[in-house]
């Protein structure tokens, strides 16, 4: 009968261990991961993580790519919070360009920034929800998250990838439809949170399967760059929006919730109290939306005709927007030389672009600081020592986005 | 009194002379440069000095240069102090054709991935590094794909045969 069996590696039967492939497609990764675990019984003794599976060079390719061409990359790093990743790329090209933009653009920046920033932290919390073995809170909320996507609908015509915005603003105003769908969710969603967070919080269940798994101390977070909520979790009250502000966040009042423990559970609740923060966010920077009357209220962009592509209108019946509409689409218009970094407080941390210009019609050079392939580095020891099921709550609590990693 | 672009410059210039240079302050960002020997005596100084702290890696990447001879990879670091909410900018740059920089994975753990996708990318041997192998592309890769002699795929190319992705 022996001769039937597979060759196993030499010395397999006889190791005291167990190896195990935790993905790359393990419906409880989340997404392409994968984790080669050494496990003794349901221990974990050690692990070793492989990225890179979606890796589509988009460093490389914005090397070729005009500015405005590049939006479309950004989307597709962290695609459950793309509007946060459009406009941090903006900001960044408006930061170069010199472009200011006015005040209305950067409120309705806020309101798309933190709508994004809402659906993200809600799929992170009710995936934790799920791996700890309750699917009803990642059902019920999912109606929420659509909510937000039909916002985005109004706004720039897509849901996931958004591509939303331009260098300088919006490509068309808000419609007094996208106003009344913010309004049903600022109306509806903080029911639903409240419900949510009834389910969950104070949940025996949800509360021993997460409490005291995945901690981190707020050295060890700091030393692996961590940023972001899972920062945040350990008790760092780093927030870019506070830190450096941009599109007038220092004109709005929130507050930045810390945990002390960093793990599951207080990533759990700062992501939590940030969806409150969020919502506050949104209506204040509604109301002084609300505020601009008359022409005012028709502002959804700066005045940088070298960047902004005119409406197609205009395009085919004035000459001065025929005329930068051909110059932006045929490349003629380059950049300025220079050499920026600049970030924003993205979803799951600090989201950076490091942009250099050598005067040409495309950056010399572009990096992304993707927050969550510096903070995954810390996984392995985070798992270490842990049951099996407890790394699997680990991974979807550091809210792993497999396109923001692999870039 | 709040940590200025000029302090850090006057301490820097006041620790290692002329070694360090290349001042300047793109976008109110302080920038310079050091020899790469050096790159770890001044990241360990600009972690330790007390009035510095410069304790938080936010990124580490490199930059190809192809044109400037001697000198043709950049390894810049973005370092944060959050306690000041100061950031600076800091370079070395190395021989393509030895590109051997010392690592900084003992100060920074979150500096072993990148130095590893630093390494993937434009072949940037990180001394000293613990598992200095490639991380996005595949292992089997003999080339460092960010470097500018690999250009993309020209767009207007006709002689690809295109009939295996369903367009003829």
């Amino acid at each position: 009968m022996a001769e039937h069996h597979i060759n196993l590696p030499e010395g397999s039967l006889l190791k005291k261990t167990t190896t195990l492939n935790l993905g790359p497609t393990h419906p409880a990764t989340h997404g392409v991961f994968q984790n080669i675990l050494e496990l003794d019984g349901e221990k974990i003794i050690s692990a070793e993580s492989t990225v890179g599976y979606i890796h589509r060079a988009f460093e490389k390719i914005a090397e070729r790519r005009p500015l405005y061409q590049i939006t479309t990359l950004t989307d597709r790093l962290n695609y459950c919070s793309s509007p946060i990743n459009n406009m941090g790329w903006h900001l960044t090209c408006e930061k170069l360009l010199g472009v200011k933009t006015p005040k209305r653009v950067d409120y309705l920046r806020v309101i798309v920034m933190e709508l994004a920033r809402i659906a993200d932290h809600l799929i992170c919390n009710s995936i934790v929800g799920v791996d700890a073995g309750a699917y009803t809170g990642f059902l019920y909320v999912m109606k929420y998250r659509e909510l937000i996507y039909e916002i985005y609908e109004e706004v720039c015509g897509s849901r996931l990838t958004t591509n939303m915005g331009r260098i300088g603003g919006f490509e068309r105003n808000f419609s007094a439809v996208a106003f009344e769908k913010l309004e049903k969710f600022l109306k509806e969603y903080p029911v639903a949170l409240a419900e949510f967070n009834k389910l969950f919080k104070r949940n025996r269940i949800f509360m021993e399967r997460t409490m005291g798994v995945g901690a981190i101390s707020a050295e060890k977070a700091l030393n692996y760059g961590f940023t972001g909520p899972n920062l945040r979790a350990a008790g760092v009250d780093y927030d870019v929006r506070v830190a450096t502000p941009y599109s007038s966040y220092e004109d709005l009042d929130f507050t930045i919730p810390v945990g002390t423990t960093g793990d599951c559970y207080d990533r759990f609740l700062v992501r939590d109290q940030e969806m409150w923060q969020s919502l506050s966010l949104i209506e204040q920077a509604y109301r002084k939306v609300q505020e601009f009357k008359g022409a005012e209220a028709e502002v959804y962009h700066a005045d940088a005709p070298e960047y902004y592509l005119p409406p197609k209108g205009d395009v085919y019946t004035k000459m001065e927007a025929l005329i930068w509409h051909f110059k932006i689409v045929m490349g003629e218009i380059d950049i300025p030389p220079g050499e920026v970094y600049n970030c924003v407080e993205g979803a799951n941390g600090e989201l950076g672009f490091y942009l250099i210009s050598d005067g040409g019609r495309a950056p010399y050079r572009l990096h992304f600081r993707r927050p969550c392939f510096i903070y995954y580095q810390a996984f392995e020891e985070l798992i270490k020592g842990g049951m099996l099921s407890d790394a699997i709550i680990t991974m979807s609590s550091l809210n792993l986005i497999a396109g923001e990693m692999d870039s | 009194m709040a940590l200025t672009n000029d302090i850090i410059q006057q301490k820097l210039i006041e620790k290692f002379g002329d070694q360090v240079s290349g001042f300047a302050e793109p976008y109110g960002m302080l920038s310079f440069e050091a020899p790469k020997d050096l790159n770890l005596k001044v990241l360990q100084f600009l972690y330790d000095d007390e009035e510095l702290k410069f304790r938080f890696l936010t990124d580490l990447q490199a930059v190809h240069y192809p044109n400037e001879k001697g000198r043709e990879l950049a390894v810049v670091y973005h370092l944060h102090n959050l306690v000041d909410n100061v950031r600076i900018r800091f370079k070395v740059f190395t021989d393509i054709s030895q590109p051997d920089v010392f690592t900084a994975t003992r100060l920074f753990a979150a500096a072993n991935w990148m130095e590893r996708e630093t390494y993937d990318f434009f072949g940037v041997n990180f001394v000293g590094h613990p598992n200095l192998k490639r991380i996005l592309n595949v292992d089997e890769m003999d080339y460092f794909p960010m470097r500018k002699e690999y250009p993309l795929e020209e767009q207007t190319r006709v002689d690809k045969d295109d009939e295996m992705f369903g367009r003829d």
